[in-house]
């Protein structure tokens, strides 16, 4: 039987990990409250252009010589798939449910006979997709210096994808994020940013619109920045995502903490009370025998 | 006089929302005002400032950078790659956009690209030396 030091031990260190992963849990919930803000912030402007998209994109569609990004090169031997996770562990499942996402989706593409890249935003992420794609990878996105997602970061991972399409490099490409639902509901989803998903609208040829410059020249402008407004929505869920399902897994932590220290303390108590009685026995059974 | 629904935003927030009277887009084609009952219509935007005219007369001003302007019958909706009011708009801001357009300028390659940076770039800087009414 462990002695009463070790147990006193052993509880002050449980109650030391308790109070980090309170803290921690504190530390996730202010955090999720500022980027639950910047999501919501952010939500507008992804529907307005949905809308607008919607509008514009619906004639286009039929076109032979629209975009490529709104209709495909017309092929589908490339697979980029774009993983965003975050920085930091400790927060449950996260990481790896959008990495398991990701993975399934490359093992199935890979089987199909296709061609498979992976670009990592979040160092995570690569962590966990590395040793299985270590030859898929082709790119590392950190994040880790910023502290708030700004339009013009996701802008430039925008800019470098169609880059890559440009060049041919890929055919399709899907996008991995966590969607936030709630502090215990996230929902890890894959996206498909190229060939552009048009989104069905209602009116949808009702309204001839006038456009200016050419509807061309608005698509050619319009469908890069819906990839990078998709984007940046996808990084705002999934900071919000990382925070409620830190602040989930902390607050389990410091439930089961609090739990551990009860069934210590309660062992200790009577390995004490134990104690006690053995020396009175012993003290009275001398007495006795005298 | 008839008012139209305006919608205002940028990827981060939502700038603006309500009952306007007029409001003047700076298009790339050139400067228009949209008023209520205006026919669908759909242009990009140029770096510039958004003058509006609220439902009660009040006028407000962003400064804006680049973007689309989408007017539709429900009414007309902006969608600013960047949208700043203008009371915010110092000459450093200014300053960091007139050096963002140049960086822009010399990292184009083709010159359809280089093109279109010379143009954004000669906007800023026309902008910067038009008095603003602050």
């Amino acid at each position: 039987m462990a002695s009463l030091k070790d147990l006193r031990n052993r509880i002050a260190s449980v109650k030391a990990t308790q109070k980090i992963t309170k803290a921690m849990q504190m530390v996730a919930a202010a955090k999720l409250r500022r980027a639950q803000a910047a999501a919501e912030a952010a939500r507008p402007y992804a529907l307005r252009m949905n809308k607008v998209l919607a509008n514009v994109g619906a004639s286009a569609q039929g076109n032979p010589s629209a975009s490529p990004l709104l209709i495909g090169n017309g092929r589908d031997k490339t697979h980029l798939l774009i993983v965003c996770t975050a920085e930091r562990g400790l927060c449950g499942a996260f990481n790896s449910s959008i990495a398991r996402l990701a993975r399934d989706k490359a093992k199935s593409l890979m089987e199909e006979g296709k061609t498979v890249k992976i670009i990592c935003v979040g160092k995570k992420g690569q962590d966990l997709l590395k040793r299985q794609f270590d030859k898929q990878i082709i790119d590392f996105i950190d994040l880790r210096g910023l502290k708030n997602i700004s339009f013009a970061d996701a802008d430039g991972i925008g800019q470098k994808v169609i880059k890559l399409f440009g060049a041919g490099e890929f055919d399709v490409c899907t996008l991995f994020f966590s969607r936030f639902r709630s502090v215990i509901q996230q929902f890890p989803t894959g996206l498909q940013l190229i060939p552009a998903q048009i989104p069905q609208g209602d009116n949808v040829g009702t309204t001839s619109y006038t456009y200016e410059p050419d509807e061309e020249d608005i698509l050619s402008t319009l469908l890069p920045r819906n990839i990078s407004t998709q984007i940046y929505s996808a990084l705002l869920e999934n900071a919000a995502s990382e925070q409620g399902a830190r602040m989930s897994a902390m607050d389990n932590a410091t439930r089961n903490a609090g739990e551990m220290i009860k069934k210590q303390t309660m062992q200790y108590n009577r390995t004490r009370q134990a104690m006690i009685t053995k020396e009175l026995i012993e003290i009275i059974s001398g007495a006795e025998a005298l | 006089m008839a008012t139209f629904s305006f919608e205002l935003v940028s990827p981060e927030r939502l700038l603006f929302s309500g009952e306007v009277n007029s409001v003047v887009v700076p298009g790339t084609e050139g400067t228009l005002t949209v008023l209520a009952q205006h026919e669908p219509f759909m242009t990009s935007i140029r770096p510039g400032i958004i003058t509006i005219t609220q439902a009660d007369g009040h006028h407000e001003q962003h400064f804006i950078r680049g973007g689309f302007c989408d007017v539709a019958s429900e009414g007309l909706t902006i969608l600013a790659e960047q949208a700043i009011p203008v009371k915010d708009v110092s000459e450093d801001v200014l300053n960091h956009e007139v050096e963002l357009a140049e960086a822009e300028f010399e990292a184009s390659q083709n010159p359809e690209e280089r093109r279109a940076a010379a143009e954004k770039l000669a906007q800023i800087i026309e902008l910067r030396h038009i008095p603003l009414p602050w």
